[in-house]
């Protein structure tokens, strides 16, 4: 496969390591009333969609950047790279 | 010995001789030949044992579907097992032996599973061998695996090497035939980027095969020629030997290039294979079409072959398989085998069609509305048995029945990701369809364009529409255009023994039986005959098998489906796959600046993360591991001793937010911790189990330097920078990983600040007062040199680290050794390490193995609640924090001497030993010198509050019981007295 990190251009996937699920930059907040159920949400269970998925990649033999790439898992057709920076900030993520 | 089935013509180099050998045997060949050309020269026309029945196999095609002809090649350690002699180039020296025969090949004593082969048949073995299911792994299976087989392997290590590399291009074409020549010379002339791919040792595909014109010349010339030209073009790149044998996702493709596996011998340095992993835009597929057989009784004996493969013998390599041949056919391209042999002075039996109005010849005999029902002949064919129109039979004298069924595209590669092939009911054959990989499409008889004109045009407008070319494609050569129609015949009816796949030995017979059996999707036939699953992927078998099962089922050929293909296309060695990663190339080995001074001082080093770290330093007249580590142990509890440190990772932690990053990413706080100041940090994963722990100083309010675990500085590095950029991305932190930026050493003992301070330069102060345990600070040392020191402890003693620039690290540990001999100072390796923190009762890695949160290792209380950290909701979980959960304690055995085991179960003094009553398990075991008692480490449920209890440690694999008692985990100094002396 082939990455298009959004600073560096196309790169090998080999490049790259897989977490997993770009939902876990949705980090429940540790205060709130249900947070051991949010929690385990989050640590645990997964979509598992045949078509278009956001999922978590690191440059770790490049610059490593974590990057959301969106990827249908039937085509492996990836659509988006972004930083996942950029995607933690715009779903609200600060400090 | 005389090559007696040579013929005149063909593109072999007569004037050299080769010689080689064939089970023992000598023969002689020439260049240009290939293993089966040459056998076939002289004569040799059974070269193996079938894998099931052992039946006698000869050659059937004259390429890489090959699924007969595999044979042993070379000897000793470069041995390769189930090599198609289609497809080995031939060198003088070459040495190749049949395999799956015992004791010989013309006799073969496995020979006798063809006579039980009624039992034999499809699925024989989930039938028989069901019950009882214990025998499987001790009985069946080792005869079965010694009976069915193909090649033995030399069981040594491969002495060549293999590599792997990287190409890219505009268009990659697949296959040199004529659209793949034709394609490359169309966008070779425009200028692009072009690799131009073939299996083949000559490029040229069927036109070497052929005696047909193109342009003014021959096919082969024309070839040649092609060839040729695109040589000169710098910008194409011909690759001869080179399999492409997968097409994987975004346009990159494997392909296997067999840089010398036809020489004798390898000249130094030069790779056997090489790996290719080609980056292309767009990819034009010519791989050509491979013949099909017809199924009919004994079509497996030695002498029955593929037509299209006689001709490729015949016209490529001036040879036939025998005098006298005779031709089974459905259409009209068996009879081109014909016109041709008979023009090479080769009898005519006859040619058999099953068409009723099949083509006549003034040259030969043509059977016509006729059928082959039977061969004959020991260890070869010598008689072919014909059922005419009219009913009546008579048999032909024949040494080499041709038989042509019509040909099938190669879709293979339009498989490998979505493509899902389609029937052509004009062709009777399946052709490309679905969606292909990305860039791809196919031109020439790949996509069913069979004649050699309509194979050279799609070639170039193949490659015009790929690259997007505007100008005037190059002139067309004239060639043969005729038309090809295919109608199906696939098998002779009323046989008993059709081979279908003769790699795997299933029959007509045994695809029928499968369906009644209740196998109705293709997938299941497949795997419960094995048809098509032998390593040629089923290249000359698959649609037969499925043509037989769609008219069992009474269905079309489309409605039943096919079986798609997977890479490799052609099987490739595990060392190519492999390349230089093996052995001690298999990973990086990591060496600190002082590594040649240990390997001076006689260390023996173990591998951790890919790091060689000293594990002790025997001394001259110590025999016994032991010895060397209780000595060090003693040594530096007693004076001072030096541990190099340096593996483990360093992460540089900077910005106005770096106190808060540390406090999301370890467990306890660190935004209070003073500047100058170390703590022990705890770092959970998410899910609440510790990931790794380390320290973590304060060099400045916006500085801090984190240590990890040597085996974690990877994935701890990993975490935190998804922690920084996916959970805070707006804390002002960066990070650094400096682990190969620093050399570190641990100095320890109640000497190590007297040690210490002939080497700090003395404008700083270290003594306790100044330098207190858990101090931190930027140093010089041996005279103006920057250094860092740490006053942590890992063994419990008065402790520091010091760190300076890698470059130094050498010259730092001779001059605390030389400095340090007043102390008699000892450098130590990981077991005294080891030995030294079980005796403090620090966790370390047999304790932070991914199952224990920080509860189990007693440091609960590290959890802070007041703040957000990874891993602090998930840690309380319900089962996490059981009070009868397990918790760290110390473990003695009652007789000193009485041995501790890693691993080994806790149970109660009384009571049954098993799982049910299991108490915990160790996790650490050593000798403690100090306490002269063997001492261990292990996680007990409720062990904290079960100190004294006596207990029993099991392990029943090595029949081993030991009387133990829980004792707290700090066996040495439990005060910690000494550390902050």
């Amino acid at each position: 496969m082939i990455i298009n990190h959004p600073l560096l251009g196309p790169r090998d996937a080999s490049e790259f390591t897989y977490l997993g699920d770009a939902s876990l930059i949705n980090r429940p907040d540790w205060q709130a009333d249900n947070a051991a159920e949010a929690f385990y949400e989050y640590g645990y269970l997964r979509d598992n969609p045949a078509g278009e998925h956001q999922e978590l990649w690191y440059h770790e033999a490049g610059d490593r950047s974590w990057l959301v790439v969106t990827r249908n898992t039937l085509t492996h057709e990836i659509s988006k790279v972004e930083l996942a920076r950029d995607v933690a900030r715009a779903r609200g993520r600060s400090k | 010995m005389t090559q007696t089935n040579r013929l005149d013509g063909g593109q072999i180099d007569r004037n050299t001789s080769l010689s080689f050998r064939f089970d023992g045997r000598s023969y002689t060949a020439h260049p240009g030949d290939t293993l089966a050309s040459a056998l076939l020269a002289n004569d040799v026309r059974l070269i193996g044992r079938s894998f099931k029945y052992h039946r006698p196999r000869g050659l059937l095609t004259a390429g890489s579907e090959e699924p007969n002809g595999m044979v042993e090649l070379r000897t000793g350690a470069r041995k390769e097992p189930n090599t198609r002699a289609t497809t080995t180039e031939m060198f003088d020296g070459l040495e190749a032996y049949s395999q799956n025969r015992w004791p010989s090949l013309k006799f073969d004593a496995l020979a006798v599973n063809d006579m039980f082969s009624n039992f034999l048949s499809a699925g024989f073995y989930y039938k028989t061998f069901m019950w009882p299911a214990a025998f499987w792994e001790k009985i069946y299976e080792p005869i079965i695996r010694r009976a069915a087989g193909l090649g033995s392997l030399s069981m040594e290590a491969d002495p060549d090497e293999y590599d792997k590399g990287f190409r890219h291009c505009d268009l990659l074409i697949i296959g040199a035939g004529p659209s793949g020549l034709m394609a490359a010379l169309t966008a070779g002339r425009a200028g692009a980027d072009v690799i131009l791919a073939d299996e083949d040792f000559t490029l040229g595909g069927r036109l070497n095969s052929e005696t047909i014109a193109v342009g003014d010349r021959s096919a082969s010339d024309w070839a040649a020629q092609v060839v040729a030209e695109l040589s000169s073009m710098p910008n194409v790149r011909l690759m001869p030997r080179t399999t492409v044998i997968g097409a994987f996702d975004h346009g990159i493709y494997g392909a296997v290039e067999r840089t010398g596996d036809h020489l004798a011998t390898l000249p130094a340095g030069k790779p056997r294979q090489i790996l290719w992993r080609i980056y292309t835009q767009k990819t034009l597929l010519c791989a050509g079409a491979t013949e099909r057989p017809i199924a009919f009784e004994n079509n497996d004996r030695p002498g029955v072959m593929m037509a299209s493969a006689l001709r490729t013998y015949a016209n490529r390599y001036a040879v036939t398989a025998s005098q006298r041949v005779a031709i089974f056919t459905n259409n009209d391209d068996g009879h081109r085998t014909a016109t041709d042999l008979h023009a090479k002075g080769v009898k005519i039996a006859a040619v058999v069609d099953v068409r009723e109005d099949a083509p006549s010849s003034y040259d030969y005999e043509v059977l016509k509305g006729a059928q082959v029902i039977n061969t004959k002949g020991r260890h070869g064919l010598s008689f072919a048995e014909i059922s005419l129109p009219d009913g009546s039979t008579r048999t032909l004298d024949c040494g080499a029945l041709g038989v042509s069924g019509g040909w099938n595209p190669n879709v293979h590669l339009t498989c490998h990701q979505r493509g899902r092939p389609v029937w052509n009911e004009a062709l009777a054959a399946f052709v490309p369809g679905g969606e292909l990989p990305v860039g791809m499409s196919v031109a020439g008889a790949a996509t069913g364009i069979m004649s050699t004109c309509g194979a050279l045009q799609s070639g170039a407008e193949g490659a015009a529409k790929a690259l997007n070319l505007t100008g005037a494609l190059p002139d067309l050569p004239e060639a043969e255009d005729a038309p090809v129609i295919q109608t199906p015949f696939w098998y002779v009816q009323g046989c008993k023994r059709a081979w279908v796949d003769q790699q795997n030995d299933v029959t007509v017979k045994d695809v029928k039986l499968s369906y009644q059996e209740g196998f109705r999707s293709v997938e299941h036939l497949k795997r419960y005959t094995t048809l098509g699953m032998a390593t040629d992927q089923g290249k000359t078998s698959n649609i037969t098998g499925l043509a037989i099962m769609a008219e069992v089922a009474g269905k079309s050929i489309p409605e039943v489906g096919t079986t798609i293909f997977r890479p490799p296309y052609t099987p490739v060695p595990i060392a190519t796959f492999a390349g230089r990663m093996k052995g001690q190339e298999f990973h990086p080995t990591r060496l600190t600046p002082s590594h040649y001074w240990a390997k001076d001082r006689g260390a023996v080093f173990v591998e951790v993360g890919n790091w060689l770290r000293a594990q002790w330093f025997p001394l001259p007249g110590e025999t016994h591991w032991r010895q060397s580590v209780d000595r060090e142990v003693r040594q530096t509890r007693a004076s001072v001793g030096v541990c190099d440190c340096t593996t483990l990772g360093k992460i540089d932690v900077q910005g106005t937010d770096a106190a808060e990053f540390l406090n999301r990413i370890y467990a306890n706080g660190f935004a209070k911790l003073a500047v100058g100041k170390t703590r022990y940090g705890l770092m959970l994963r998410e899910d609440g189990m510790v990931m790794d722990d380390g320290t973590a100083a304060r060099l400045a309010e916006d500085h801090f330097v984190v240590t990890t675990t040597t085996a974690n500085a990877v994935s701890v590095y990993r975490h935190m920078e998804f922690v920084r950029q996916c959970l805070c991305p707006d804390m002002d932190v960066q990070l650094i990983s400096t682990t190969e930026g620093w050399a570190q050493y641990a100095v320890a003992g109640p000497n190590a600040r007297k040690l210490l301070q002939k080497i700090v330069d003395p404008e700083f102060d270290i003594s306790n007062e100044a330098f207190p345990f858990m101090a931190c600070g930027n140093v010089t040392v041996c005279g103006g040199l920057r250094a860092r020191l740490f006053r942590i402890s890992f063994s419990g003693e008065l402790a520091y680290e010091i760190a300076v620039p890698s470059r130094y690290g050498d010259a730092l540990m001779r001059r605390l050794m030389a400095e340090g001999e007043e102390f008699d100072v000892v450098p130590y390796g990981t077991e005294a390490l080891g030995v030294m923190r079980v005796e403090k009762g620090h966790a370390a890695g047999n304790e932070l193995n991914g199952t224990t949160t920080a509860l189990n290792l007693g440091l609960g209380k590290m959890v802070s609640k007041k703040k957000d950290s990874i891993g602090s909701v998930l840690s309380e979980r319900e089962a996490l924090v059981e009070p009868d959960g397990l918790r760290l304690v110390g473990i003695k055995p009652l007789l000193a001497e009485d041995k501790i085991t890693a691993g080994g179960h806790l149970m109660k003094a009384d009571g049954p030993v098993d799982a049910a009553h299991d108490q915990g398990y160790v996790t650490s075991a050593v000798y403690s010198p100090i306490l002269n008692s063997n001492i261990g480490l292990g996680l007990v449920k409720n062990g904290s509050e079960r100190l004294g209890e006596k207990m029993r440690l099991v392990s029943p694999l090595t029949s081993l019981t030991v009387e133990v008692e829980l004792v707290s985990a700090h066996f040495v100094d439990p005060e910690g007295e000494r550390l902050r002396a």
